[in-house]
């Protein structure tokens, strides 16, 4: 019993993956060039298929995803290069497609803000290091008295603690 | 001092709170379409024939429509939203004199018929883009899709998903007034 049960989720999970690598390789694209060939597999991960967002056009199986393959091949066959790949593409469905955005109007905010709060938290930290060391080097002039008493304190209490 | 330190976290926290509550009603599936504002990409693509017994007229040029408003509705007969939305591209033909063009995308031209022969066909041309082309060109990502461009051949205003009673009283029809109002 356990055995078959073993045997069926087996099945399941082969059946799985034979799914999973027949969408990717629904298409044999050639190239002769094998820079265009390299340059075209790197591409295909750097944009977004718009229609299921979070996969890039080499993982996607959508018609769309499909079309947009055989434009860029087409451009690479073209001899066309990167940039205009990039401006085709962002020219129909805006800088949202590139997974890497590039700098400028819009995307500055994605570009700076994380350098910005790293700034941002440097500095705060710095202040906080410096306030709690200007008030610790205070407290140093007047501790050595209290901790003194206390340690005597506690040395007695101690010696009592022995003797009995 | 001290007192705006003490709400700082808590203005933080308000202000990542609004940006959340934001996100909730935003459509990630919508996105800016970058051709608004853009001349309207150009076009020559093949009629698709109203019924199987007429013969495809000569090819449309999107030209044609320079110098007045028109409508630019993406479908297909694959597609089910369509089939919801339909009914309110039949009431925008009845209610304004505005040309609207079915751009049947990556469709068989038989199953769009059969479909039109059931739903009614609102449209001022059919337009067969059988491999996508056409709406490569627009950004086309999910359909239906519509579209109005102005009397200078400009895209003015996109609308990403089925039309709705909501979407065609309160954006379409305006839009388009206002932009025949701008054409004169």
């Amino acid at each position: 019993m356990r055995l078959t049960l073993l045997l069926l989720i087996a099945l399941l999970f082969q059946t799985v993956t034979l799914v999973q690598s027949a969408n990717s390789a629904d298409e044999i694209v050639s190239f002769d060039d094998p820079v265009q060939r390299e340059m075209y597999y790197a591409l295909l991960k750097e944009y977004r298929c718009l229609k299921c967002q979070n996969q890039n056009l080499s993982d996607s199986n959508a018609s769309l995803a499909g079309d947009l393959r055989r434009e860029i091949r087409d451009q690479i066959l073209a001899g066309k290069g990167r940039t205009d790949i990039d401006d085709y593409l962002v020219a129909r469905y805006g800088e949202f497609v590139l997974y890497r955005p590039r700098f400028g109007g819009k995307t500055a905010v994605l570009w700076i803000a994380p350098f910005a709060l790293l700034v941002l938290a440097l500095g705060a930290m710095v202040l906080f290091i410096r306030r709690s060391r200007q008030s610790q080097s205070d407290d140093a002039r007047v501790m050595p008295v209290g901790a003194a008493q206390h340690l005597d304190r506690r040395l007695e209490k101690a010696r009592r603690l022995l003797k009995e | 001092m001290n007192l705006l330190l003490k709400l700082l976290p808590l203005a933080l926290f308000v202000a990542l709170a609004g940006f959340l509550a934001k996100g909730l009603t935003l459509d990630p599936a919508e996105l800016p379409s970058p051709l608004i504002d853009k001349p309207a990409p150009a076009f020559l693509v093949a009629r698709l024939p109203r019924t199987p017994e007429h013969s495809a007229a000569q090819d449309f040029n999107s030209n044609e429509l320079a110098g007045q408003v028109w409508v630019l509705n993406v479908w297909a007969s694959w597609c089910g939203p369509c089939v919801q939305e339909h009914p309110y591209l039949v009431r925008l033909a009845q209610q304004r004199s505005v040309p609207l063009v079915g751009l049947n995308y990556k469709d068989q031209p038989a199953d769009a018929q059969q479909w039109l022969a059931r739903l009614g066909d609102p449209f001022t041309h059919l337009l067969d883009d059988r491999r996508g082309d056409v709406g490569l060109d627009w950004g086309v990502y999910g359909v239906p899709e519509t579209f109005v461009i102005d009397h200078e051949g400009r895209v003015r205003y996109k609308h990403v998903g089925p039309v709705d009673e909501a979407s065609l009283l309160e954006k379409l029809l305006p839009i388009i007034d206002e932009l025949q109002n701008e054409a004169g």
